[in-house]
């Protein structure tokens, strides 16, 4: 089972999902510029300010050679997992339903957050159990989730909802405090906070995070029993 | 300055003395054409030949047993063992942050980052330093609207340097956590203060850390002649012109400060991560000789400083450096303060290889010149400006680096106090309030309540290194590959040094050392940014002689050399100078990261001692200021050695696991670091203070037979008054009754309940106050009103 990575310029946790993904497998950096995957089993869209991010969070990004592959990839049913700039890459490549809109608060916000799992049955939260609590970090100035009443019904009904801010955390102002979904499939999964970020206990005081790493090569693993 | 050669009132108008230009015509044998005037401007300015502090700063340690790298080059580096160093150093942008917060402290933010990874070092993290003035309060917490009382007019001018302290706290911190954020390093740590002096001269100091694999460390010699020297990153402007004669070695003040805009730079923390994996990819691959950034006085600086440390001479064509608009003049190509720009020095065999990595990252490289011979006479050789071969300018590099006059201070005690008493902002509070409405009151003042709404803003996490994030432990702790710990800590009171400049100096150094004796950490190395007002008046010059004597006895005191720094001078705004600021940044390691201890009180039931020789004194202290009292002339002398021993005796015990939480008494006294013990762990904590308490800190020793019951007064300075070299620390009784072998220990309460409980044992039995969590938490916010 191999991870890949992508690397934009101006990504800056890439490094730490790479080292991260390697906790439960192998694990390589995927330069932009290249439309060659490595034989990554799933690929990760890591957190940062790709390119700038200067026009609009994810807006460029998009259009590299990588997320070409990247979004053929997803096409053909691989993980794809996107973590906050990443997130914003897949709503931007419309991989994932709705948007990502400026804070609340309408500044950068760093908060230690406990998340709820409402789905423990996807390809992404397998490890995790139904409800549980995950205490994982989110830092961002655009991560408002935004979709229409009509989208939103119908995520919510077909178990698109997978983490969600825990009562009285949602400092962004995300409709139906909604901190991570995935798609129809339940192939490509974005979320706000970084669980890149909670993997050792001794970093971040949470291994949580890691949950979510696991259930993706159990994921892959199990497809390819 | 017109085309033609300039003269005398040029020379002065850029800032020059009438005697330095006539060295300047010395040096060059003649008139200097606008070129060379521009240049030796700024290369003779104050923030560049540090012409008024060079020869105090020769008087600092700058050697020990972990010192890699010393002052003189980009940034020091201390030997952090497994084969790596730690690059650190700390710089001001001040007068760029009073003119525009944001920009100003983004490219603070920004400049540091360079300084570091010019030296081979990735950015691990930053911290700053901040002051601006009174912000004054829009609710009524502490009873602060009731402030000073006075007529309108004073009321107003209040509301108004209110309204601009907070328009510059959100504008420094939006534009620090901005460039910090995008370029994916954090921000772990730092400290902001408001005073009065600040007003019009905000202070924005950043430090930053970067690590490096030793053999990668590079200097910023150029060497070779006939090697060619290539610039890259962002392309060259008209912003940042003049910046550093102009601004950073000129008072503030008055209305032209808006006119000055133009000079500010703009960041762009995007084009400085493209610069920095491009720099570092660059001497993995050994593709470099040299490298350095370019910061104030732009390619002037960089390049006559990279000729000047390898004796060789410079030719640069100002024609092939790619610039931002067109017709810009020769000179401001020289001068230009654009970000985000390198240079290095490469031999002709590698350009194509270096230029090559320049694509992969996307950034502008280009060949702008070449290392040229040294003086036939020894030393170094001439800096040569030409434009497409065209000679424009021709200069001794050692003339431009090397021969501004120093100054020598004259220093004098002032007679009559230099600053104005604080403003009273504790309404009808005094020194014989109950000690309850007193901690309510300094826990929301400004310079105590939590910092928590501006590090918020700050990503404290990317790089997975952050063991210990703000508000967690008293200095941040960045875990290293072997499993041992870097610790750093950043911190200066001003108001104490403006009461004593030697005193409040030490006393600056060693809180640093115990913040990061707090966490089990010996120091390694030391800088620091002395920022203070204009050094030509006798009283400014004073401070600084006394602060750099006391920083240099500190530092050897403590084994801490200085590895680099800073100087920041003319501080001063209409209305007077600065606080004396020597801020100080410290670096120390620490063998075992897991045993990195935490300031909140963490287990009920665990025994709480005040660890040190502390004798409180309200003198200069947080409570003085609230009630409006006028800052005292001198401090309490300070022991250093017996606080260095208080250290280690700390130092050993958290790196054994023997404690549960240690905490400095710092701002505020013990009520308000007990206060943030409980705060921080989430646990309440019941605290009597019995005879040994009264006796052991002397709070009631002058006169008054010790076992009598305290006055007052004497409650108020044993819950307030501040003085280095205690520690608040809990655990077992068994850790505590050990750590009291090697120094003075004493237990003063236990952890437990959800309250603050302060009584007093012994004779004068009685509660001083009892305060809920949730009180002390509602105090503590006072700040997020200035973010909301």
């Amino acid at each position: 089972m191999k991870f890949g990575v992508l690397q934009f310029p101006g990504s800056c946790d890439e490094v730490d999902a790479l080292n991260a993904a390697r906790r439960v497998a192998d694990a390589e950096l995927i330069w932009h510029g290249d439309r060659d995957l490595r034989g990554a089993d799933a690929i990760v869209v890591p957190g940062g300010f790709s390119y700038g991010d200067y026009l609009r969070a994810g807006a460029i990004a998009r259009f590299s050679p990588a997320m070409e592959s990247v979004i053929a990839f997803a096409r053909d049913g691989g993980l794809v997992l996107g973590i906050c700039n990443g997130f914003q890459v897949l709503c931007e490549a419309q991989l994932l339903p709705g948007a990502l809109l400026v804070n609340a608060n309408l500044r950068f916000t760093f908060r230690q957050l406990d998340l709820e799992v409402l789905n423990s049955g996807g390809a992404f939260t397998r490890a995790c159990a139904l409800d549980e609590r995950l205490s994982i970090p989110a830092k961002h100035a655009w991560g408002r989730y935004y979709a229409d009443p009509h989208t939103l019904a119908a995520m919510d009904g077909a178990g698109q909802i997978v983490l969600r801010y825990a009562p009285g955390q949602n400092f962004n102002g995300s409709l139906h405090d909604i901190a991570g979904v995935c798609n129809e499939a339940g192939n490509v999964f974005g979320m706000m906070p970084h669980p890149e970020h909670a993997v050792d206990q001794l970093i971040g005081g949470s291994a949580d995070g890691l949950k979510i790493f696991e259930s993706m090569r159990l994921t892959v693993e199990g497809a390819r029993v | 300055m017109s085309a033609s050669v300039p003269t005398v009132e040029d020379a002065l108008a850029l800032g020059l003395t009438r005697s330095e230009y006539e060295l300047v015509c010395e040096k060059q044998g003649g008139p200097p054409n606008q070129v060379e005037l521009a240049m030796y401007s700024l290369l003779w300015s104050e923030h560049c030949a540090y012409k008024h502090s060079k020869k105090l700063l020769r008087t600092l340690p700058t050697e020990g047993p972990h010192v890699v790298m010393g002052p003189g080059e980009n940034a020091g580096a201390v030997d952090v063992g497994g084969g790596l160093v730690c690059a650190f150093k700390v710089e001001s942008h001040n007068h760029p942050s009073a003119v525009e917060p944001f920009q100003g402290a983004a490219t603070g933010v920004g400049g540091i980052l360079r300084d570091i990874f010019a030296i081979g070092a990735r950015p691990i993290a930053v911290l700053d330093s901040l002051r601006f003035g009174e912000p004054g309060r829009t609710s009524s917490a502490g009873g602060g609207d009731q402030a000073a009382g006075g007529d309108q007019a004073t009321r107003g001018e209040q509301a108004a340097a209110g309204t601009r302290a907070r328009y510059l706290l959100d504008g420094a911190v939006s534009g620090i956590g901005h460039y910090g954020n995008s370029i994916g390093v954090p921000t772990v740590g730092g400290e902001v203060y408001f005073e009065a002096p600040y007003e019009h001269n905000c202070l924005v100091n950043a430090m930053a850390l970067g690590l490096a694999p030793r053999e990668r460390l590079v200097r910023s010699a150029a060497a070779g002649p006939g090697n060619l020297l290539i610039l890259f990153g962002a392309a060259t402007g008209r912003d940042g012109i003049g910046g550093a004669s102009v601004l950073a070695s000129a008072e503030l003040g008055g209305e032209g400060d808006h006119d000055k805009r133009p000079t500010v730079q703009v960041g762009d923390p995007f084009e400085e991560k493209k610069l920095l994996e491009c720099s570092l990819e660059l001497l993995d691959r050994g593709l470099l000789v040299s490298l350095q950034d370019l910061g104030a006085a732009g390619l002037t600086s960089s390049a006559s400083e990279m000729a000047s440390k390898g004796g060789v001479g410079i030719d640069l064509d100002v024609a092939k450096v790619p610039l931002r608009e067109p017709g810009m003049e020769p000179f401001e190509v020289m001068v230009s303060e654009s970000q985000e720009r390198m240079l290095c020095v490469v031999e002709p065999a590698d350009a194509d290889a270096v230029l090559a990595l320049c694509a992969k990252w996307e950034v502008n490289g280009s060949v702008i010149g070449a290392v040229t011979a040294s003086s036939p006479e020894g030393g170094s050789g001439r800096m040569r400006v030409l434009r497409d071969g065209q000679l424009l300018g021709d200069m001794p590099v050692a003339a431009l680096v090397d021969d501004c006059p120093l100054y020598d201070l004259q220093p004098r005690k002032p007679t009559e106090p230099v600053y104005q008493p604080p403003v009273a902002t504790a309404g009808d509070l005094n020194l014989a309030s109950a000690p309850r409405d007193l901690l309510l009151a300094i826990l929301s003042s400004p310079n105590i309540s939590s910092r928590r709404p501006l590090f918020e803003q700050y990503d404290s996490i990317v790089q997975s290194r952050t063991v210990r994030r703000p508000e967690q432990a008293d200095a941040a702790v960045l875990a290293l590959p072997d499993g041992s710990a870097l610790a750093v800590s950043i911190d200066c009171n001003g108001r104490r040094v403006a009461a004593d400049p030697y005193r409040g100096t030490v006393e600056a150094v060693l809180e640093c050392a115990a913040n990061l004796a707090c966490v089990g950490a010996e120091p390694l190395g030391t800088t620091n940014n002395l920022n203070f007002g204009n050094p030509e008046k006798p009283h400014i010059a004073w401070q600084l002689t006394e602060s750099v004597r006391a920083l240099g006895d500190a530092c050897r005191a403590l084994d801490a050399p200085i590895v680099g720094g800073n100087v920041s001078l003319y501080n001063e705004g209409a209305t007077g100078p600065i606080y004396p600021t020597p801020v100080i940044g410290m670096v120390g390691r620490l063998p075992d990261a897991r045993r990195a201890c935490q300031l909140g009180f963490a287990r009920a039931g665990d025994h709480i001692a005040l660890v040190g020789a502390f004798a409180p004194s309200l003198a200069a202290s947080e409570l003085a200021k609230l009630l409006g009292q006028p800052l005292p002339d001198g401090l309490p002398a300070v022991d250093v050695a017996t606080v260095r021993a208080t250290h280690a005796a700390i130092r050993h015990a958290v790196r054994a696991g023997a404690l549960s939480s240690v905490h400095d008494i710092a701002e505020g006294g013990l009520a308000v670091a007990l206060a943030e013990c409980c705060l921080a762990g989430r646990i309440g904590a019941e605290v009597e203070l019995r005879e040994d308490f009264w006796e052991a800190t002397r709070v009631a020793a002058r006169g008054a037979p010790v076992a009598a019951t305290p006055i007052a007064g004497h409650v108020t300075t044993a819950l307030f008054g501040e003085g280095p070299g205690g520690f608040l620390v809990s655990g077992h009784d068994d850790a505590l009754r050990a750590l009291g072998q090697q120094v003075p220990v004493l237990l003063i309460g236990r952890v437990g309940e959800q309250q603050l409980t302060i009584v007093e044992g012994g004779a004068g039995a009685g509660e001083m106050l009892t305060l809920a969590l949730g009180e002390l938490r509602a105090a503590h916010g006072g700040l997020e009103e200035f973010f909301s």
